[in-house]
């Protein structure tokens, strides 16, 4: 319900002139609510910036998510998987 | 993890039975200007409050819509995690509330550069909310208006 609720949220931003990326815990919720832009994490409910007291951890899912606001294409509904550890994201 | 599978049996059900709101059209605003002049806003559906703050109503039937202002000078260890559901861990990211609500990240990002400035606030949801209706007829429109009125210019949004 939580990545519902931030999606829709988005939803809203965007519809008043506001550029969001929205972290998504679960795949099967982001694909089915589709908000603007997002970018799904590998992590457990509880975790969505991967790890406490990690702060590159958090920073490398930011920067991910930062990335998704810089693509050039309008692409409504860009959902793009967040790979730990460097690997590169599709 | 970032599954279904990580929830029981009982859940999953409902998970895969409910009916989650589609957006459509799906609104897009493009990056009005480069990040590193842009204005950033958090929003959260943790449930983090301030110590003070009136408490999400728990009681409230499809959950509590509402929101809560938190100033960006908050420092993050004084969020109060009041997340209702119990089908997660709770424990690091009441530790670390940036876990959820990276406060302190994104000041770090203002001071390298990355991104232009925070905004004077930030937002807190409940995310446990399962009937969103006035979520997306009241409280997101409002929400919205005041992101709009501060003149931010990108929101990064976390569930938990």
């Amino acid at each position: 319900m939580c990545n519902q609720a931030v999606g829709l949220v988005a939803a809203e931003l965007e519809r008043q002139g506001i550029s969001t990326v929205t972290v998504q815990l679960l795949r099967y919720v982001a694909e089915r609510v589709r908000p603007p832009r997002a970018l799904w994490v590998p992590f457990a409910h509880g975790f969505p910036l991967d790890a406490a007291d990690e702060p590159d951890r958090q920073h490398a899912v930011i920067e991910a998510a930062l990335n998704l606001l810089e693509r050039p294409e309008s692409d409504a509904g860009v959902l793009v998987d967040f790979a730990p550890e460097g690997q590169a994201a599709r | 993890m970032g599954d279904l599978s990580e929830f029981s049996f009982g859940l999953r059900a409902f998970l895969r039975t409910y009916r989650w709101r589609r957006i459509d059209p799906i609104p897009w605003t493009p990056l009005r200007r480069p990040l590193s002049q842009s204005r950033l806003a958090l929003v959260s559906s943790a449930g983090f409050v301030l110590p003070g703050q009136d408490p999400f109503d728990e009681s409230r039937r499809g959950g509590d819509p509402s929101f809560r202002d938190i100033p960006s000078e908050t420092e993050a260890h004084v969020l109060v995690d009041t997340h209702r559901s119990e089908a997660f861990d709770h424990t690091a990211m009441s530790r670390d509330p940036n876990l959820a609500f990276p406060l302190d990240r994104i000041r770090e990002l203002v001071a390298r550069g990355r991104v232009g400035s925070v905004n004077r606030r930030h937002l807190s949801f409940m995310g446990s909310i399962t009937a969103p209706g006035r979520l997306v007829r009241d409280t997101a429109p409002a929400a919205a208006r005041a992101l709009v009125d501060d003149g931010v210019d990108v929101a990064l949004l976390a569930p938990v």
